[in-house]
Order: structure tokens, then C-alpha cells, then sequence
């Protein structure tokens, strides 16, 4: 046993003063040699990762909330009832087939309750098709005092039994968004403060059976060159992994959903989808250890067209993690405005879902060929000072 | 708009910035390596050095042994530790012919890199004749850190950056820099950051000055403790160690690893095979080292010879996301010194024989050692309870 003098106070050591303990401490065989903390979970986490992480497929988004549906509602004329919101998610999660593309699809908290019209809940709509339920957990955005009229992301408050209470329901990831912005700075108080939230939020999601998605989104707003965003991106990665690792988080049980390296939206020069991922998969290398098995870009105001081309641009060689998509507008757009809210709509709307579904897996998979995309596709979705 | 109360020094810098800007005012040529944010002006040939030492199939000799610790190794075959056994023993070792096909780096003391073989020829120049690239110890060694539980911190950074200037005029083209972490005294949460904020400031100054830095935090192998305990601090101090080079900016690709391997400690009940010690360190580098890492180096630390092949040789039974490859002193030099003897006649036998050790480790790094042939010599374990190097 070995004696460990100690002239300074036991909280200051790594691992908590573990050594000290070890007579006292009933230490429970570990059976997965290589886990440290011996979470309940870990086993179904990493499992559901892989399959989230798997080959040509990635993930749908559709876990705005009542206000921001009702946004897209509006934009095809439509109120923003409970019956509306039921009709188009049920719209996009009944959509046959999509399970060859789509591995996970993230919902709210609203969704992942309802059910279809004839009463089939959504979960298992999902799990019919191989796709993994997931829930949007945080609280969203607040102002952050002191800093520079950043925002921080609220959540923590109940979190863990809200992820239990969600496991329950049938979902086996979460989702916490967060933003840094570069026009306001971003000040060393707003990165430092998503970061250890993200942390925070990954151990407690990983506790209660859920992956954690980690998605400390850089926005598009501001006139800043490439180079800028990938400087940000680095500060704010390096310091979201050093608060995971401080938090226990277990690496192979997470997926990231980054903001692509880009310039600001008006920045001067556009980048081609080749320097986008020259530069997004640079600071992929510099700051993601291959342990994640799952890295989903987010489209952030991207055009549907846009989204799928940087993605398929990032994938033409082997990379050490899956690198896919988690879309929201980038995958909708389209649906949407086809199906306007008619229901003779309904299926030219779920083919559009597919086509857009179908063009990310094949960009997943670093086959993609832009003939035959329409003009709505291409359309940017950018919108300044965009509050989701 | 920015509130009054907030100090610039608040937001995160805009080098990228500032570096356009220097770019554009004294006209540098735009580098290959435009996405380097700090436009140091060796990033190219710091990218290129260390894919060098990088390569498959190689590794390094370490041989940066300080004149204190090379008088030890001389002492164990009855030699006195005199400048010119010394020169006598660094030629045989870099004079070894064809040793640049299984070694690519050579890690030099100081004296070495300013010494000539016996036959006049600088040493540097034989290196780089050898297709071996020349290595540099810059650190100035481990002393007590006060407020510890009696563990050490290293010393180096004072006139680091001349020192680094000077070496790299002379030849060298990469640095080494060895801090220790103690698990049976802690290790303590001071010992460990101390230890990662020396890596990253050193890693800094050596690419500022021209050379691809070594980061090598050793974890003793001293200690009861098994190989769950070795491998939470290990993922304790990688963490810290990265999230330093992070915030010194260093360039992740033009930097090298030399972790010690995860293993029991040396009085730990446990015993541990090669292919679990590839798994728990395996599992280690996949948490916790981003593929822009061009390699990882790892250092013996104690083990025999034959340990320290297998142990290489387990951990690339499958293709990586970095080199993973060998930085051996010992593991690489002990039958060779014993071989030697301090004889002329038996240089030959010598150098023939670090040759194998070499070749034995290159078929470790490519997944291809077998183990056929090994002397007794070799298998010899050469830990030394609170060895100090």
C-alpha cells in the first residue's frame, strides 16, 4: 500500500484523493477494461453513436421550438396551432424509406410526445425506420452579462431528470445549441462560459442514458475573412474539449455538430465548397481526437445546395471520424414550400424530403453530383441576426 | 456596441489579423501553409521535419544522455566518464552504416552536437549524411517544485530562445524537453499544470525558433499502482497538455509526441501483456490526440529491449490516425553498450548489434515484429526504482 505523504490538502489531487481511499473504497470490477467512470450507460451510449455515425447517413433537425415552427409555418401561410406543427412533423417523420439516409432525427420536447394523426407515436415511427430518436434539451438563449451583448444558453436547471424522463419516452441523444459570436468579439467570458456549459451538459446527458450532441455554433453573421473564423473555432474547441475531459465525459459517446469554417456572410469574397473544407477539416484535425466517432455540420443559413457541397467537398478522402450532417433548414426548405399545408401535397413534399436526404448521403459518402438540383435548393437561408 | 467597461484585453485575440497585416508590410512570401494563423516564418520546414522523422518503418535514437547520466552508462562497463569515451561511444553509435534506414531522428546532448567523431568528422554532418535528422535537448533537467508533494518541475525556459537559434545554425532541426509526473506522490493538480504550461511555452519558443519540439511528459513508471490508475492520469495530464499547445498556439503539425506507454507501475501486482498495454495506450491517444499530430514517439522508460518492441509492435496491428513509432535510449543502447564493452575490436560487433535493436523496432512500428532470435541480453528489464536520468 503504497503511504503517500501529503503536505497539501487532498483536494488538490488528480483523481480526488483516490489513492488515499483505496482501503475504504469497495472497488467495483470495471468490465469494460478501459472505462474509467463505470457509467450504467456507457455500453448503449457508444452504441448509439456508432449508429447515428454510420455510412452515408446523418441527421434531420427538426427540433424548433413552437415559436420558431411557427415562423416556418407562417412563411407558407399557415397559423401556428399544435394541429400544424402535428401535421408537418408528421409530414417529415412518416416519410417512407428515409431511414436509408437519415440515422437520427432530432426532436422537441413537444414532438417527441405526439403522435400521428391515427395515433401512432413518433418514436416509434422512427425506431420503424432504424432512425434514433433524439430531444433538444437546452432552454435556450439569454443575454450574458458582462460581455459584449453575447448570449449563453440556459438548461442545467432539472436537466438531469428531464434527460431521464426523456430516455423514458424513447430517445437516446440530446441536443444543446449554443453561440459564439465573432462581430461582438467573441470575448474570452462568452467561449469560456458555452464551453463549460456544453460540458457541464454532456456529463449530465451521459449519466442519464443520453448521447450528447455538442453544438457550440460560431455564427455566420459578420464581415470576417476565413482565417478569423477558423481562429475562433480553434480557441473555442480547444476549450470545449479541455472542459469534456474535465468533465468525464466519455468521447466515444458523443457526436459534435460545429458550424463549418466559413467567412462571415458579408465578407467581401465567397469561398468555394474546396476551401471551405480545407479549412473546416484543418481545424477538424487540430482539435478532434479520433475518439469521437460522429462529427454532424450544422448549415447555419447555407442554401440546401450549398450545405450538401461543402459537406461532399469535406468527405473525398478517409477521414478518422464520420463527418455528416445535421440539418434543419437545409433539409426543410424545400419540403416546405411544397407542401404549402395542402394535404394533396403531402407526398411530393415527402419525395422532396428524400431527394434532399438521398443528396447528403451521397455527399456523406463524397459522391455527390449537383446536375438536376432546382432553383429553390439553391437558395440561401441566411437572415442577419437570425434568432432561432 | 462594446461597453466602456470591458478591457480589450478581454476578447480573443485577432492574430490572424496581425499577421496579415505584418505579412503585407515586410512582403513575405505567402507560405504552402496558409492556414498557419501565427505566420511564423518556419512553419513550412517545421511541417516537413517532422513528417520526416515521421516516416514508416522509423523512429528515434534517443542519445541526448547528459554527461552525468552518459558517465553512468560508461561506468557500467568500467569506462570513466571522460570527454573522449564519450566521443568514443557517440561515434560508434552514429556511425553505424545503413542506421538511417530504421532510425530517422537522432536525439543529441548538448557537447554531441558540437562534437566531431574521432576521425574529425562533425557529428551533425554524419547524421545528415545517414538520412538522420539531428535532435537537440534543450530542457536544463528536473528540480524539486516547491508547494508539491515532493515532485519536480523542469527547468529551460531562460534564454531558450537564443539557445534554440544557436542550435538550429548548428544543425539541429528538432528539440526534446522531458518533464515528469509522479503517480505514488499525487500526482498533484500543481505537478501536472506546471508540467503542461512548461510543454506548451517550450513548444512555442522551439518552432519560433526553428525546431519541430518533442513533448514529452513522463509519466514514472515508479508506483503499486495499476493500469486503470496509470491511464486516468494519463488522460488527465494529455488533456492539460493540449489545451496549453492550444492556447500558446503552437502548430500541431509541426510537433512530435513522446508519451510513456500505459502500463501497471514497476511494483504494481499486475502484470500487463503487450496487447493490453496497446489497448489501455491505444485507447489513450484515441481520446485525447488530434490526427494533425504527424507522430507519436514513445519513450521505453525502464522496459527491456524485447519489452519494448513488442509493446510498439501490438499497438500498430492496425492502421492509426498518427505514426506511431519509438524514441528509445536505453531500449535501443543497452546490448549495444554491453557489446562494446569499451573496445575498439569489438565496435563492429556493436554497432551490428544496435542495427538489429533498430531493425527489430522498425518491424514493430510496421506491425511486423516477430520476436525470432532475441538474445537474453535484450530481454533484460532495466528499471531503476527512482531512477534519475
Amino acid at each position: 500500500m503504497a503511504s503517500v505523504k501529503l503536505n497539501a490538502p487532498s483536494s488538490h489531487w488528480i483523481g480526488g484523493g483516490r489513492s488515499l481511499n483505496r482501503r475504504f473504497a469497495f472497488r467495483t470490477e470495471i468490465p469494460r477494461a478501459v472505462t474509467i467512470r463505470a457509467g450504467s450507460y456507457t455500453e448503449e451510449l457508444l452504441q448509439t453513436a456508432k449508429s447515428i455515425a454510420s455510412p452515408g447517413r446523418g441527421i434531420l433537425a427538426i427540433d424548433e421550438s413552437n415559436a420558431t415552427c411557427g415562423k416556418r409555418l407562417a412563411s407558407i401561410g399557415l397559423d401556428n396551432t399544435e394541429a400544424n406543427r402535428q401535421a408537418y412533423r408528421q409530414l417529415l417523420l412518416t416519410t417512407s424509406g428515409l431511414g436509408e439516409y437519415i440515422s437520427g432525427a432530432i426532436l422537441f420536447e413537444e414532438t417527441l410526445y405526439q403522435s400521428t394523426i391515427d395515433g401512432t407515436k413518433f418514436v416509434d415511427c422512427l425506431r420503424g425506420e432504424n432512425i434514433v430518436p433524439g430531444i433538444k434539451v437546452d432552454k435556450g438563449l439569454v443575454p450574458l452579462p458582462g460581455s459584449n451583448n453575447e448570449s449563453w444558453c440556459q438548461g442545467f436547471d432539472g436537466l438531469a431528470s428531464r434527460c431521464a424522463e426523456y430516455y423514458k419516452q424513447g430517445a437516446r441523444f440530446a441536443k444543446w445549441r449554443t453561440v459564439v459570436s465573432i462581430p461582438c468579439g467573441p470575448s474570452a467570458l462568452a467561449v469560456k462560459e458555452a464551453a463549460w456549459g456544453l460540458a457541464r451538459y454532456a456529463a449530465i446527458a451521459q449519466d442519464n442514458g443520453l448521447v450528447p450532441i455538442v453544438e457550440p455554433e460560431i455564427l455566420l453573421d459578420g464581415d470576417h475573412a476565413i482565417e478569423r473564423t477558423l481562429e475562433v473555432a480553434e480557441n473555442v474547441w480547444a476549450e470545449v474539449f479541455f472542459y469534456l475531459a474535465q468533465n468525464n465525459v466519455v468521447f466515444e459517446g458523443i457526436l459534435l455538430k460545429p458550424s463549418m469554417v466559413t467567412p462571415g456572410a458579408e465578407h467581401k469574397e465567397k469561398a468555394s465548397p474546396e476551401t471551405i473544407a480545407k479549412y473546416t477539416l484543418t481545424m477538424l484535425k487540430r482539435r478532434v481526437p479520433p475518439a469521437v466517432p460522429g462529427i454532424m455540420f450544422l448549415s447555419g443559413g447555407q442554401s440546401e445546395v450549398e450545405a450538401t457541397l461543402n459537406l461532399n467537398a469535406m468527405n473525398q478522402s478517409p477521414n478518422p471520424w464520420h463527418v455528416s450532417f445535421s440539418y434543419a433548414r437545409a433539409l426543410q426548405n424545400t419540403v416546405l414550400k411544397t407542401w404549402k399545408g395542402q394535404p394533396e401535397n403531402v407526398e411530393t413534399a415527402q419525395k422532396a424530403l428524400l431527394i434532399r436526404a438521398k443528396a447528403n448521403s451521397m455527399a456523406q459518402l463524397g459522391r455527390y453530383s449537383a446536375e438536376g438540383e432546382n432553383d429553390e435548393a439553391k437558395k440561401g437561408m441566411f437572415q442577419k441576426g437570425y434568432t432561432y | 456596441m462594446a461597453s466602456a467597461t470591458i478591457l480589450k484585453s478581454a476578447f480573443l485575440p485577432k492574430r490572424s489579423e496581425w499577421a496579415a497585416a505584418t505579412r503585407s508590410s515586410v512582403g513575405r512570401p505567402a507560405t504552402a501553409m496558409s492556414l498557419t494563423v501565427r505566420a511564423g516564418s518556419y512553419s513550412d520546414e517545421l511541417v516537413k521535419t517532422a513528417k520526416t522523422v515521421a516516416s514508416p518503418g522509423r523512429g528515434i535514437l534517443a542519445m541526448d544522455e547528459s554527461n552525468a547520466t552518459c558517465g553512468k552508462r560508461l561506468a557500467s562497463i568500467g569506462l570513466e566518464n571522460t570527454e573522449a569515451n564519450r566521443q568514443a561511444y557517440r561515434t560508434l553509435l552514429v556511425s553505424v552504416p545503413g542506421l538511417g534506414q530504421y532510425i530517422s531522428g537522432a536525439i543529441l546532448f548538448e557537447e554531441t552536437l558540437y562534437q566531431s567523431t574521432t576521425e574529425g568528422k562533425k557529428i551533425v554532418d554524419v547524421l545528415v549524411s545517414q538520412n538522420i535528422v539531428p535532435g537537440i535537448k534543450v530542457d536544463k533537467g528536473l528540480v524539486p517544485l516547491a508547494g508539491s508533494n515532493d515532485e519536480s518541475w523542469c527547468q529551460g525556459l531562460d534564454g531558450l530562445a537564443s539557445r534554440c537559434a544557436s542550435y538550429y545554425q548548428q544543425g539541429a532541426r528538432f528539440a526534446k524537453w522531458r518533464t515528469v509526473i509522479s503517480i505514488p506522490n499525487g500526482p498533484s493538480a500543481l505537478a501536472v499544470k506546471e508540467a503542461a504550461w512548461g510543454l506548451a511555452r517550450y513548444a512555442a519558443i522551439a518552432q519560433d525558433n526553428g525546431l519541430v519540439p518533442i513533448v514529452e511528459p513522463e509519466i514514472l513508471l515508479d508506483g503499486e499502482h495499476g493500469i486503470d490508475r496509470t491511464f486516468e492520469v494519463a488522460l488527465k495530464v494529455w488533456a492539460e497538455v493540449f489545451f496549453y499547445l492550444a492556447e500558446n498556439n503552437v502548430l500541431f503539425e509541426g510537433i512530435l509526441l513522446k508519451p510513456s506507454m500505459v502500463t501497471p507501475g514497476a511494483e504494481s501486482k499486475e502484470k500487463a501483456t503487450p496487447e493490453q498495454v496497446a489497448e489501455y495506450t491505444l485507447k489513450l491517444l484515441h481520446r485525447r490526440i488530434p490526427p494533425a499530430v504527424p507522430g507519436i514517439m514513445f519513450l521505453s522508460g525502464g522496459q527491456s529491449e524485447v519489452e519494448a518492441t513488442q509493446n510498439l509492435n501490438a499497438m500498430n496491428q492496425s492502421t492509426n490516425p498518427w505514426h506511431i513509432s519509438f524514441s528509445y535510449a536505453r531500449a535501443l543502447q543497452n546490448t549495444c553498450l554491453k557489446t562494446w564493452g569499451g573496445r575498439p575490436e569489438n565496435v563492429k560487433a556493436a554497432q551490428e548489434v544496435l542495427l538489429a535493436r533498430a531493425a527489430a523496432n522498425s518491424l514493430a512500428q510496421l506491425g511486423k515484429y516477430t520476436g525470432e532470435g532475441e538474445s537474453a541480453e535484450s530481454k533484460k528489464g532495466m528499471y531503476v526504482k527512482n531512477y534519475s536520468y
